[in-house]
């Protein structure tokens, strides 16, 4: 797709560097020569958007950890050091705490775009995979993350979590003694999670740099799904996907911030500013807003070998999607009735967020119900058939017959 | 560079076997303490020593709860009426099916040791509140009866009983 790079550098120290290391090719034929669709719309920014986030996230947790400590006697006292006395700490802790919010918010629009226009397809079947990896170990570090603050949510969390282990017959007390390092949650616990966490994020990082890897390699999908054909149907990544990026990077910091210095408290929970106390659970507990379809699913189910299994094959059936969709069709754009379940699935995983956040009583457990055996049909029911039955819109010949027709 | 390639055995060969064999007893043995360097530790062991609780402070219809291995021990003094609940239920219908007899110690009917840890996923459930007047689980809603026995909701079993025996009439070790 990328072709061969035409870089040459003007000076002759990067005449000589680029000889011994070629970098700056590399620079040039990924982010600037780089061939784009021509009609991406702003759902195709979250990527850089993600990429920015990531580093954002290391950055200042990377600064965190130098006034954090470890330690279950001192651990919440370190934050609440950090929130009161480190210069700039509550600016520190805020950009994090919410910024894995807005992380999980950029990756739920990525997947929601991903699954939108069929950009998970054939031949982006490793790309979308690598992506669900990386959306797992954002899973596995936002949980840690979140225990090390090591309130009273903190400690409940990482009971609970933690205790999804012992569903496993046989084997899952032995495992989960193992991951406590202790006979409950506790120092060690609090120990290795830091240290977990401080890893994962590059684990990340590495996953990513398969992730642009792979998206090179097949190319981007676009809002009509159809492959780029000609040099008439891409633009240069710089200037138009740069700026594109750019610009809507700088309208989503603006929703970020206003997170972070207006109401950074709210996507949180009052009890995790109670220090950790393994005597007492908390009246209600309940994970953070980006964990809650899953935990609405877990509940659902009354049985607990059964609801840990909904719990992670809710996850992991997103690594499969590429062959449980058989239409030959990418784009929802041409497949009527596709968009209609999608729209309907996506109802369907809002709403499960909003009963996770509920008491698991009466109407609230017949509709958790509902929504997740319908979060399950979409994939292994209406995928499967609407590739064979589906009545699809015809598709245009290339990418740049309606954009260059619609501006005739 | 091209490699020759014979139909007999030659020392690479043998060097490839010899080596790889190695390498995998090697990464294999590194693996043990890698895996075991995350089970409780010794110091986490010892403070798991048995613990001694005296009864007698505890008035009838208390629950009091106190810890062992960092697990909460709930020591409930039941009234006649909570041993009557608990032993006129039909054990057949129970989620978990075990008599009152099997919760408690000969003889000591009044005295219910359990450990204080929802079976569910893991939280500590309210004393004296539920259908049953036994516990009740705060996170995900399992009720517990008089003799700890999961009678209602998501929790698979009742509540494990620690290890424990009298030491005297109203001496208990736990552990």
């Amino acid at each position: 797709m990328s072709g061969h790079s035409t870089y040459q550098p003007q000076s002759k120290f990067l005449q000589w560097f680029e000889k011994r290391l070629p970098v700056g090719g590399l620079i040039h034929s990924s982010f600037v020569a780089y061939p784009t669709p021509r009609n991406l719309n702003y759902l195709w920014t979250f990527g850089g958007i993600l990429a920015f986030m990531l580093g954002v996230q290391i950055v200042t947790g990377v600064v965190l950890a130098m006034h954090y400590i470890p330690h279950v006697d001192f651990a919440f006292r370190s934050v609440e050091n950090i929130m009161r006395d480190v210069n700039f700490g509550w600016l520190l802790r805020y950009l994090h705490a919410n910024g894995a919010s807005m992380f999980f918010l950029a990756v739920y629009i990525h997947m929601f775009r991903g699954i939108y226009y069929g950009s998970y397809k054939e031949p982006r079947e490793v790309l979308w995979i690598l992506g669900v990896i990386i959306y797992l170990l954002m899973m596995a570090t936002g949980f840690m993350g979140y225990v090390l603050v090591w309130g009273q949510m903190s400690f409940w969390a990482a009971t609970v979590i933690t205790n999804l282990f012992s569903a496993i017959p046989g084997v899952g007390d032995a495992i989960v003694t193992w991951l406590w390092g202790g006979y409950a949650v506790g120092n060690p616990t609090l120990n290795r999670f830091y240290s977990l966490h401080y890893l994962l994020p590059f684990v990340i990082a590495g996953v990513v740099v398969l992730h642009i890897w792979a998206l090179h390699v097949a190319g981007q999908n676009n809002p009509t799904g159809i492959e780029t054909k000609s040099g008439k149907d891409t633009v240069p990544f710089t200037p138009y996907a740069t700026i594109k990026d750019g610009f809507f990077l700088a309208v989503f910091c603006i929703l970020y911030a206003w997170f972070v210095f207006y109401i950074p408290n709210f996507l949180g929970h009052a009890d995790n500013y109670i220090p950790a106390n393994p005597a007492v659970t908390p009246a209600e507990i309940v994970p953070e807003w980006y964990y809650l379809p899953f935990y609405a699913i877990l509940r659902s189910i009354p049985d607990k070998l059964m609801g840990v299994i909904a719990l992670f094959s809710s996850i992991i059936i997103l690594a499969f999607l590429p062959w449980l969709d058989t239409s030959r069709i990418r784009s929802a754009r041409y497949r009527p009735l596709f968009k209609q379940f999608f729209w309907l699935w996506v109802i369907a995983c809002i709403g499960l967020g909003w009963l996770g956040s509920k008491q698991p009583e009466g109407i609230y457990v017949i509709m958790s119900r509902v929504f997740t055996a319908y979060y399950f049909a979409f994939f292994l029911i209406v995928m499967p058939l609407l590739g064979i039955f589906e009545k699809t819109k015809p598709v245009p010949s290339s990418i740049s017959d309606p954009v260059l027709a619609a501006k005739a | 560079m091209t490699t020759v390639s014979s139909a007999e055995h030659t020392r690479r060969d043998f060097l490839y076997i010899a080596t790889g064999a190695v390498g995998a007893v090697g990464a294999a043995a590194i693996l043990v303490p890698l895996i075991a360097q995350m089970n409780p530790d010794a110091s986490t062991i010892a403070a798991g020593a048995p613990v001694e609780v005296d009864l007698a402070p505890i008035a009838d219809g208390q629950i009091i709860k106190v810890f062992w291995r960092s697990k909460p021990i709930f020591i409930f003094h039941r009234t006649k009426k909570e041993i009557e609940e608990a032993q006129k239920v039909n054990v057949a219908d129970l989620p978990d099916p075990e008599p009152d007899s099997a919760r408690v110690k000969p003889g000591h009917d009044q005295w219910l040791v359990v450990i204080g840890i929802c079976t569910h996923l893991g939280c500590i459930p309210l004393a004296h509140q539920g259908e049953y007047d036994g516990w009740f689980c705060p996170c995900h809603g399992s009720q517990y009866d008089t003799a700890g026995r999961i009678r209602k909701g998501p929790a698979p079993k009742n509540l494990f009983l620690p290890p424990y025996k009298f030491v005297s009439d109203t001496k208990i070790q736990i552990g």
